[in-house]
């Protein structure tokens, strides 16, 4: 008898996957223009809904104010680029910093509330982000500014070429995300947080620091949701407070692809996002309708199927794509 | 005396802001539920009263005598038929559903009515004011506080003296034990959330005669209701009515340094106070 | 036979994979006095909630008067005059000792009992009628229980483990008002641990054993020796 984390179902995925990555990866040559921006589109909410879906699937942080930290890397890539002189992509990681470092006092505030109130306590933190900035006249205030041509030029001299640059930048971005989501869920901290999202009560009693871990989580989400937020901005060249720290772009969406894929899982956000971008495809144009077509599938997903598409997969083959538990296979003799 | 005038308008905005927080109170303290569809519900109960003062032509504080009752059969449906099924153990259900509610809610409105700011003409009573002490104060506002202070006293009476209030007390404490009481859960949560947005009727409708509302004004609302929440303290509803205050008082001061301060000053008033006193200033309970 | 008031027809209940009742069957006739002993775990609490209603169970299973009501909701319950005592007092926090009397009250069912009536029986109560509740040693909580559960004037009163955690003047005290409260035409069933106050105020006894009815008798009749093999499962 062994103790194993792997399974068949795994190791089949792990090939379909690298197999799906390389086709990915050459996607600039093969892939039109639009085509390239929708993929690019898709990545990135991937990587906000991976780690919405952290917080409050494994930590039990429900955060309706993530769009905060959108917001903010996107206006600390436009700062960084135009009075810091950094190169984009440097900028880039500087925004992830920033976030990092902004969520500290941001967290050490709201982790005062529980449950539902630190819910709401996170969009109002959004919220005086989104003032704040509004008042920063320097960033184009409330009326928000564009990226100069010459910092655009500088990621590459061709339109072509900074646009594959984007794209694999949003690839490499939901690759980063996903591999730190599953590593950190397979060390001893995430397992921390497994235990504490099944039974705080007993998990405190085992002496895991539930506050200090949740702290981590916070920290490390806010950090990486900024820079995925300064992808966002550098591929629309153009930020302000409203688009920055938009609850509907940055929050809803998020809400429903990680409700509607599955909550608590790697692989629920991955279908969650397909989902979400084959309805918006198609459905987009009804405009309002849509939206409430995806707040209504969003409650009775909730009510019905509270563990979403790839609960209900896993119930009935109980199979996961990322290993994450472990498994007792017996001898053959036995 | 400039200064005297922004806190006296800040303490009457405290009485709006007051009204948008007791339904949210009320609900939490009855079953730990927060309604993030909350502030959209307002928004709603403005646009009803918008839609019956066109109908019928009447003022709209007697359109209260319609939508109160809608808004209040509203909220039991809605209990009964869907939030009842998110209560329990699990903080997900409840939150995730109400902010897909409030997203339908926005959307709803938005299809009904457009994106256009709308306001309910009160005729005189938007504008008139009568001179106290050398300070001008609005009949509006000042009605509006009274009405803070009656629903507050109002609930504060059923609370305490009342056998609902009692029910309410008895199936937040257990719920379980109370049905040996024979009380049937379902309809006591139906019974509270039907007083909520009763409550909300009344905010929303006066909401809609001070300012101009669209469909996405939800948000706003329901995040000065919450502020006076966590500033007065769970499970009081006077302190409900000191925390709306405080932020209507910081708020009209931020806006005497800079009206683009308004709101950011209400926030950072919330954000003091949860620094120093999580708990709020007058707790009851602790969330 | 007359039919009884009260009767389980093979009772079985559940928690997730765990199960606590193995098709117990017992009846009770009106008037009658019951008490169900056991040790911990033996199914006697799990019993009380499932006739109560706090635990759903295959209509049939319980029978009263004629009518099959196990799958009825406790509120259901609380409304055909069967009131229970729970384990632990489970008294109302935010309630006043008056109010948490008053709630009992709520179905406003005809019969005897009153605020008035309740004070009498527990004098002391009335002296604490405005102090919360869960302010009162536990002697008092008890007695606010009970007196909770008689206000809704029940034709069926259960009594869960009124002596757990009280000390053995008040139980005794208790148990010695009990048959005045039971009084004319109430229908009683008592779980307890303590076999001795149980035996002496019922007419007859069931013992449960691991989920199952191990021992059945009337009170007077049951020897020690019998109730040792039936509570403990050693011959």
């Amino acid at each position: 008898m062994r103790v194993t984390r792997t399974s068949r179902a795994a190791r089949v995925a792990a090939v379909i996957g690298a197999l799906v990555l390389i086709v990915l990866i050459a996607a600039p040559w093969w892939a039109g223009r639009a085509d390239l921006r929708l993929l690019g589109e898709i990545f990135l909410y991937l990587a906000l809904a991976s780690l919405w879906n952290l917080m409050a699937g494994y930590a039990g942080l429900v955060s309706v104010g993530q769009q905060a930290f959108v917001g903010f890397g996107g206006y600390m890539l436009f700062a960084l680029t135009i009075f810091g002189g950094l190169p984009p992509v440097v900028a880039i990681a500087g925004a992830a910093i920033l976030g990092a470092l902004i969520a500290v006092p941001v967290a050490l505030l709201l982790f005062r509330l529980r449950g539902a109130y630190f819910a709401i306590g996170t969009w109002v933190m959004a919220e005086v982000f989104r003032l704040s900035f509004a008042q920063i006249s320097a960033l184009g205030g409330g009326s928000g500014s564009s990226l100069p041509a010459d910092i655009v030029r500088s990621i590459a001299d061709s339109r072509e070429t900074r646009e594959a640059v984007a794209y694999w930048m949003a690839l490499g971005a939901a690759m980063l995300v996903i591999a730190a989501v599953y590593l950190f869920l397979r060390s001893r901290q995430g397992l921390a947080l497994m235990a504490i999202r099944d039974n705080e009560l007993a998990a405190g009693s085992l002496g895991i620091d539930i506050w200090r871990t949740k702290f981590v989580v916070y920290i490390a989400t806010a950090g990486l949701t900024a820079m995925v937020g300064a992808l966002i901005f550098l591929q629309k060249l153009r930020i302000s407070p409203d688009a920055a720290f938009s609850v509907n772009d940055w929050t809803a969406f998020v809400i429903f692809i990680v409700v509607i894929g599955g909550i608590g899982t790697i692989e629920g956000p991955i279908i969650g996002t397909l989902v979400f971008f084959a309805l918006r495809e198609t459905l987009a144009d009804l405009g309002t309708t849509y939206l409430i077509v995806l707040g209504l599938v969003a409650i009775v997903v909730m009510l019905k199927a509270p563990r979403g598409i790839w609960g209900l997969i896993r119930a009935r083959y109980d199979i996961q794509l990322f290993p994450l538990g472990y498994r007792v296979i017996p001898d053959q003799k036995d | 005396m400039d200064w005297v005038n922004a806190i006296v308008q800040g303490t009457l905005l405290g009485g709006l802001y007051a009204l948008f927080a007791a339904g949210l109170s009320l609900i939490f303290g009855v079953m730990r539920l927060v309604n993030i569809a909350h502030g959209d519900l307002i928004v709603l109960a403005a646009y009803l009263g918008l839609t019956v003062v066109a109908a019928t032509g009447w003022h709209p504080l007697l359109a209260l005598v319609i939508v109160v009752p809608v808004m209040g059969a509203l909220g039991y449906a809605l209990q009964r038929g869907v939030l009842n099924q998110t209560l329990g153990d699990d903080l997900l259900p409840p939150l995730l559903v109400t902010f897909g509610l409030s997203v339908i809610i926005q959307n709803a409105l938005l299809e009904g009515y457009t994106a256009d700011p709308q306001k309910i003409s009160a005729g005189a009573l938007e504008t008139a004011s009568f001179q106290v002490a050398g300070l001008s104060l609005g009949v509006l506002p000042v009605l509006t506080f009274a009405m803070a202070v009656a629903v507050i006293g109002g609930l504060q009476w059923m609370f305490y003296h009342t056998a609902l209030g009692r029910a309410f007390r008895a199936v937040s404490d257990n719920q379980e034990i109370a049905q040996l009481m024979g009380l049937n859960r379902r309809h006591v949560f139906g019974l509270a959330m039907a007083l909520s947005l009763g409550v909300v009727a009344i905010a929303g409708v006066l909401l809609g005669i001070r300012t101009s509302f669209d469909p996405s004004a939800g948000g706003a609302r329901l995040i000065f209701g919450f502020e006076a929440v966590i500033i007065g303290g769970l499970g009081n509803l006077w302190g409900t009515l000191a925390g709306g205050v405080i932020l209507g008082v910081a708020q009209t001061l931020g806006a005497k340094i800079d009206p683009g301060w308004q709101l950011l000053a209400g926030h950072i008033a919330f954000l003091i106070v949860l620094a120093v006193r999580p708990n709020g200033l007058f707790p009851r309970v602790s969330g | 036979m007359a039919e009884p008031l009260l009767s389980l027809n093979g009772l079985t209940a559940r928690y997730g994979d765990f199960q606590a009742l193995y098709g117990v069957d017992m009846h009770l006739a009106e008037g009658e006095v019951l008490a169900i002993i056991g040790a911990n775990g033996a199914g006697k609490t799990t019993l009380m909630r499932s006739v109560s209603g706090l635990i759903g169970n295959a209509a049939e299973q319980v029978m009263y008067r004629g009518a099959a009501i196990g799958a009825l909701r406790a509120d259901q319950v609380a409304g055909l005059g069967i009131a229970l005592v729970p384990e632990g007092r489970q008294l109302f926090p935010s309630l006043s000792v008056e109010e948490n009397l008053l709630i009992g009250g709520r179905a406003r069912r005809r019969g005897p009992w009153s605020l008035g009536a309740v004070f009498d029986l527990f004098p002391i109560l009335e002296e604490r009628r405005a102090v919360p509740s869960t302010a009162l040693s536990g002697g008092q909580q008890q007695m606010v229980a009970i007196g909770r559960a008689l206000m809704a004037n029940p034709d069926l009163i259960l009594f869960d483990e009124i002596s757990l955690g009280l000390a053995p003047v008040i139980i005794r005290s208790i148990y010695d008002a009990l048959p005045g409260i039971i009084g004319e035409g109430m229908s009683a069933v008592i779980v307890e641990q303590d076999i001795t106050k149980a035996l002496s105020v019922s007419d007859r006894v069931y013992c449960l054993q691991e989920g199952r009815v191990s021992l059945e008798g009337a009170s007077r009749d049951v020897s020690r020796a019998e109730i040792s093999q039936a509570y403990f499962g050693v011959a």
